[in-house]
C-alpha cells in the first residue's frame, strides 16, 4: 500500500472515530432522559472504537496487532450491550424515565420484576 | 457406566466453548506458541471448573455462509445506525420521541435469545430493557420512533435478525419453528400475544 493511500485512510478513520466520540458526548448532554442518554453513551462509541482500532491495524499490519484488535472489538461488542441493559433496566424499574416522550410503552403494567 | 458416558457426552458438548477460551487466550498474547496452547488449555479448564455456570446448550449446527452474511449485515447495521444516532445528537432541532416495544421471538433456545438480544442492542438505537425468558420476548427501548407504524417496522427488523441468527447457527427445531411461524403469520403483531400472556 502506498504511503498516500495509507495517509488518506488513516485520516478518514481517525476522523470518523473522533466524530463518533464527539457525537456520543454531545448526545449525552442533549438527550432528554436516562434511557435516551444510554443510546448516545454506549453505541456510537463502539463504531468509533472499531474505526480507530482498524486504523491501528492498517498502520501496523502484523498478526499480533490484528488478533489484539479483534479481541478488543469482540469484548467491547459483548460487554457494552450488557452494561446498557443493566443501567436501562435499573432506570426503568426505578422510574427514572420521562414517559411523556414515549409514544408507546408495552412493558408497563406487566409486573415489574 | 451410564453416568460416565453422560459425563463424557457433557464434556464433549462443552469442547467448542473450551476451544473458544483457548483461542481467546492466544488472541490476547497475539501469537501462537505451543506453550500458549498448553497454558491456555489449562486455564480454560481451570476457569470452567472454578467459575462453574450452567452449561450452554449449543445447537450443534453451523452454516458458514449464513453466519458470514449475518456478521456482514451486523457490521453494516452498526455503521448505519451509529451514523444515525450521531446525526441525531448533533442535529440542531432535537425533538425526541422514543418507544418501549415488545418483540415476541419465535425461538425457544436461550442461546439464540441471547444472540438476538446482543445483536439488537449492539446496533445503536435500541437497548434491551427487559427479557421474558419463558416467552422468549424482548422488551426494547428504541430511540427516535415517530409513530406506531415505525415501531412495527422496527419489530419486524428484529425478527429478521432473529431469523438470520437461526439460519446461521440455530438448532434444527428452531429453524423449522421459525420457518413455520414465518409462513403462518406475515405480521406477528403484539396484540394477539397480550391475551395469552396475562398470567406471567
Amino acid at each position: 500500500m502506498s504511503d498516500l493511500v495509507r495517509d488518506i485512510l488513516t485520516g478518514a478513520l481517525v476522523l470518523v472515530s473522533a466524530v463518533m466520540c464527539l457525537a456520543a458526548g454531545v448526545g449525552l448532554i442533549r438527550f432528554p432522559d436516562v434511557l435516551s442518554r444510554l443510546h448516545a453513551a454506549t453505541k456510537p462509541q463502539i463504531f468509533g472504537l472499531m474505526a480507530v482500532t482498524l486504523d491501528v491495524a492498517v498502520n501496523n499490519l502484523t498478526l499480533a496487532t490484528v488478533t489484539l484488535v479483534v479481541a478488543i472489538v469482540l469484548f467491547q461488542a459483548l460487554t457494552a450491550p450488557m452494561a446498557a441493559h443493566l443501567v436501562g433496566r435499573a432506570a426503568y424499574t426505578s422510574e427514572h424515565l420521562r414517559s411523556d416522550i414515549l409514544i408507546i410503552d408495552e412493558l408497563s403494567g406487566r409486573g415489574r420484576h | 457406566m451410564t453416568t460416565v458416558r453422560v459425563r463424557l457426552a457433557n464434556f464433549a458438548s462443552q469442547l467448542p466453548l473450551l476451544a473458544g477460551l483457548v483461542v481467546l487466550w492466544m488472541l490476547l498474547w497475539g501469537k501462537f506458541t505451543w506453550l500458549n496452547l498448553v497454558t491456555g488449555a489449562v486455564l480454560a479448564l481451570l476457569v470452567s471448573v472454578v467459575f462453574y455456570l450452567p452449561a450452554v446448550k449449543l445447537s450443534g449446527r453451523l452454516n458458514p455462509w449464513f453466519t458470514l452474511t449475518f456478521l456482514m449485515r451486523l457490521l453494516s447495521d452498526i455503521a448505519r445506525a451509529s451514523t444515525e444516532v450521531a446525526l441525531l445528537a448533533l442535529w440542531p432541532r432535537l425533538r425526541l420521541t422514543n418507544a418501549i416495544i415488545q418483540v415476541p421471538l419465535r425461538t425457544r433456545s436461550d442461546l439464540i435469545l441471547t444472540w438476538t438480544a446482543v445483536a439488537t442492542s449492539i446496533v445503536p438505537g435500541s437497548i434491551v430493557v427487559d427479557i421474558d425468558r419463558v416467552n422468549s420476548t424482548l422488551y426494547l427501548h428504541v430511540l427516535n420512533m415517530k409513530s406506531i407504524a415505525e415501531t412495527d417496522t422496527f419489530r419486524e427488523s428484529v425478527m429478521k435478525t432473529e431469523r438470520r441468527i437461526v439460519n446461521a447457527f440455530g438448532s434444527k427445531e428452531d429453524l423449522e419453528r421459525v420457518r413455520r411461524l414465518q409462513s403462518a403469520t406475515k405480521h406477528p403483531g403484539r396484540h394477539e400475544k397480550h391475551e395469552s400472556e396475562g398470567s406471567v
